[in-house]
């Protein structure tokens, strides 16, 4: 097997079926574990900055790539014109710089806060490392290869459809410079570090917070009910 | 109406001792772990004081409870958008330090230290990061008034107190505070619950206690900021939120919360309470001075056949029903009028109540001798007649219990008052002249209901004080494992894992 078909084809599935089955897993049958692991209440300051312009930062970047993924031709026709163009390519370069930003004043501070330190883990090391290497890469990426906004579309969004429609062509990676493959390995590995990571909070966006009544009540009897019924039910259909 | 029931507690402040036996019961039970070691799910705090967390009550700063608007009421710390928005940083989290570093210290150095000229002592380590720390402040730092100028003078329940009396409050013959032992209020319209972005806190239906899912918390911390008396907690080592869980493993076993049991004071009752769940909104959206009020509606009489019917409807039995009609907090707060919930105006309805307490005349010093600050003539019914003479002011108690309301705390006071009087007449006097029963009648009450208030107050057996429903929990058991006996002599409930930090 070439390191292509390594990289690009084997390492792709396996990360997806670990990062899908793991958060899967761990969501249901190790939800204690899963937190967003907040480190507020030990450091607010340097928190406030870092937190709040990465977190933004990178929602908007993956937003943008997500959007290339499932609607390239956005992009095509958007920078149909040469000033469109720069304007989006500056904006993604200025999110991700700030994203930087904030990732630096986050590994600063986990650096330098004892109180945050005590309760970082080798696994948040891990995360920081990652996150940093796939934020450089990409910023690399603009700045060496420009510009990506309008050939990403070509030449890397056939690529990841080729994964998704189980049709995978790696030999549309092997010509692209080394930056552009060790960005997309970097996400494999991101892939894999999903589950057994606090990187697992991402899925646990609270979106039904949007709908849902203020007020939450549980009763212990209705359930109890329920299951004596469940159990009676069965008893009688002469399951279990 | 949706009778539903409620675990009260009811807190006789008059007779607290502020001894704190109540907040390390709870810490041994539980908070007596890493992560956990900063949290006083029961705390007593000296009042006029700031409290625990350090300034708790500034809700321009930290931003808890409900606010009134001309829609109907919203929490005060966030919009649903907005809460999805302040994930990554919420603004209103108090820090650390503003409960207070937790501490211990090295005893090992105790045994180890090399021999030398001088005793070893043990220096405090932060309980978090281990190292030496200087102990800046604690849970009750400001106990008994110490370091009042920093901590009693800035109450913002002094709010709308004259200089004059502020000034006075402090001088060292007329200074005056009392306790405020406090837990999670176990809210009708618990502001953490609706604050929580994962939905993973809720409130029991059968008996109101609200509880954190910890498998359902994502520490987006926003229940914390959201929680007016700042009973949520973060632990800093497991990353989940925890808060008062009003020991319900004991009540379901017929036995007293921790705090209530130990209460060395015994100011602790605890007692069912039935209210109509369809009037919580009504109650909530009040102003602040009709909040008081519009609480106490809703509290139902559990002799009322038809609050009986209803009660039975909703699937309450009647070990339940015939618990409401013998629940102390029941008396206290609908029949006798004298327990009042803390700071009504943050509108989560808090359903533990307290009395208000008393406080002696001010008096001055002179010539070596206390005068006290009323006539001679009225001495014998001290306070009763000049409420403004007394050394807590009433604005001061109204501030903190009754959204301002003063007239609320004016009659509780005289009430108690009045058992006082009548009590102290009957026994030492011997006999009940005019006077006393005018002033019986000005408190609004009866010879009866001061005997019954009297007893409930100073002769309550734990019988009397805890009344505790039937919660069959081999019911449940059944239900659950078909055996009843299936689980016998197992112990621990809840998780099967321990509880430790994700990576
Ligand atoms: S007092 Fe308890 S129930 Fe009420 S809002 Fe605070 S934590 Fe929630
Ligand atoms: S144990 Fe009772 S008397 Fe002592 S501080 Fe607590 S509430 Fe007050």
């Amino acid at each position: 097997m070439s390191w292509n078909t390594i990289l690009f084809v084997v390492a792709p599935y396996v990360a997806i079926v670990l990062a899908v089955g793991g958060t899967m897993y761990r969501t249901r049958r190790e939800a204690f574990s899963v937190s967003s692991l907040s480190t507020q209440l030990l450091e607010h300051r340097k928190l406030f900055w870092g937190s709040f312009a990465f977190h933004w930062g990178i929602l908007a970047i993956l937003t943008a790539h997500f959007l290339a993924l499932i609607m390239p031709v956005i992009f095509d026709i958007w920078n149909g014109s040469q000033m469109r163009l720069f304007i989006l390519e500056i904006t993604g370069f200025a999110l991700a710089a700030w994203a930087l930003g904030g990732m630096l004043i986050l590994i600063y501070r986990r650096l330098t806060s004892k109180r945050v330190q005590v309760v970082t883990t080798k696994m948040d090391v891990v995360v920081l490392v990652l996150v940093l290497a796939q934020i450089v890469t990409g910023m690399w990426i603009a700045l060496g290869y420009r510009f990506g906004s309008f050939w990403g579309t070509n030449v890397f969004v056939p690529y990841v459809w080729s994964l998704i429609t189980l049709r995978p062509r790696p030999e549309l990676v092997a010509p692209l410079p080394f930056v552009l493959q060790l960005h997309a390995s970097l996400f494999w590995a991101f892939l894999i570090a999903f589950p057994f990571s606090r990187l697992v909070h991402i899925v646990t966006l609270p979106l039904p917070y949007l709908v849902r009544p203020w007020q939450k009540v549980v009763w212990v009897r209705r359930d109890r009910e329920f299951v004596a019924k469940e159990k009676k039910d069965r008893a009688s259909a002469g399951i279990g | 109406m949706d009778v539903r029931a409620h675990m009260s507690m009811l807190f006789h402040l008059d007779k607290c001792i502020g001894c704190h036996t109540c907040s390390v019961a709870c810490k041994n039970l539980w908070t007596d772990r890493k992560g956990a070691e900063y949290m006083w799910w029961n705390n007593v705090e000296t009042r006029p004081g700031t409290g625990y967390p350090t300034g708790w009550e500034d809700q321009e700063h930290y931003r808890g409870g409900w606010e009134k608007n001309w829609l109907g009421i919203d929490l005060k710390v966030h919009t649903r958008t907005k809460a999805l928005a302040n994930l990554f940083y919420n603004p209103a989290l108090p820090e650390l330090d503003d409960y207070y570093e937790p501490f211990t210290f090295r005893y090992e150095d105790l045994f180890n230290a090399p021999e030398g000229k001088h005793q070893p002592t043990a220096i405090p380590i932060s309980a978090v990061t281990e190292e030496p720390i200087d102990i800046k402040s604690g849970p009750n730092w400001d106990d008994d008034l110490s370091g009042s100028p920093i901590y009693a003078a800035n109450d913002p329940n002094l709010e709308g107190v004259s200089e004059e009396v502020r000034q006075q409050m402090g001088e060292i013959e007329r200074v005056v505070f009392n306790y405020l032992p406090r837990i999670c209020n176990h809210c009708l319209n618990p502001a953490c619950v609706a604050a929580c972005p994962s939905g993973a806190i809720y409130k029991r239906g059968e008996d109101g206690v609200v509880l954190v899912n910890e498998d359902k918390c994502r520490a987006w911390r926003m229940c914390i900021s959201a929680c007016p008396y700042k009973k949520v907690y973060y632990n800093w080592s497991t990353g989940k939120s925890e808060k008062c869980i009003l020991c319900f493993p004991r009540m379901e076993t017929g036995q007293a919360p921790a705090c209530a049991h130990s209460c060395v004071g015994r100011i602790r009752y605890m007692g069912v309470l039935l209210y109509d769940a369809d009037l919580i909104q009504w109650a909530a959206e009040g102003s602040d001075e009709e909040m008081f009020d519009r609480q106490k509606e809703i509290i139902l009489d559990p002799f009322d056949p038809a609050v009986i019917e209803a009660a039975k409807a909703n699937g309450i039995d009647d070990g339940w029903i015939d618990s409401a009609q013998k629940s102390p907090i029941y008396k206290f707060v609908k029949v006798w009028n004298m327990a009042v919930p803390l700071h009504a105006e943050y509108r989560t309805l808090a359903m533990m109540y307290y009395i208000p307490p008393l406080s002696p005349v001010v008096s001055t010093i002179e010539e070596g001798l206390v005068r006290l600050d009323i006539a001679r003539e009225q001495i014998d019914f001290e306070l009763f007649n000049s409420l403004e003479k007394a050394r807590l002011p009433i604005q001061y108690l109204a501030n903190l219990f009754s959204g301002g309301n003063e007239e609320v705390i004016e009659k509780i006071l005289r009430k108690m008052l009045a058992v006082r009087i009548y009590k102290r007449r009957e026994s030492v006097e011997g006999v009940i002249d005019d006077a006393t029963m005018a002033m019986v009648e000005a408190a609004d009450t009866t010879p009866e209901e001061i005997e019954a208030i009297y007893r409930m107050t100073t002769l309550p057996t734990i019988a009397d004080r805890f009344v505790f429903p039937p919660y069959h929990r081999e019911m449940a058991a059944e239900a659950i494992f078909g055996d009843p006996l299936a689980r016998k002599g197992d112990t621990g409930l809840g998780y099967t894992k321990p509880p430790k930090r994700g990576a």
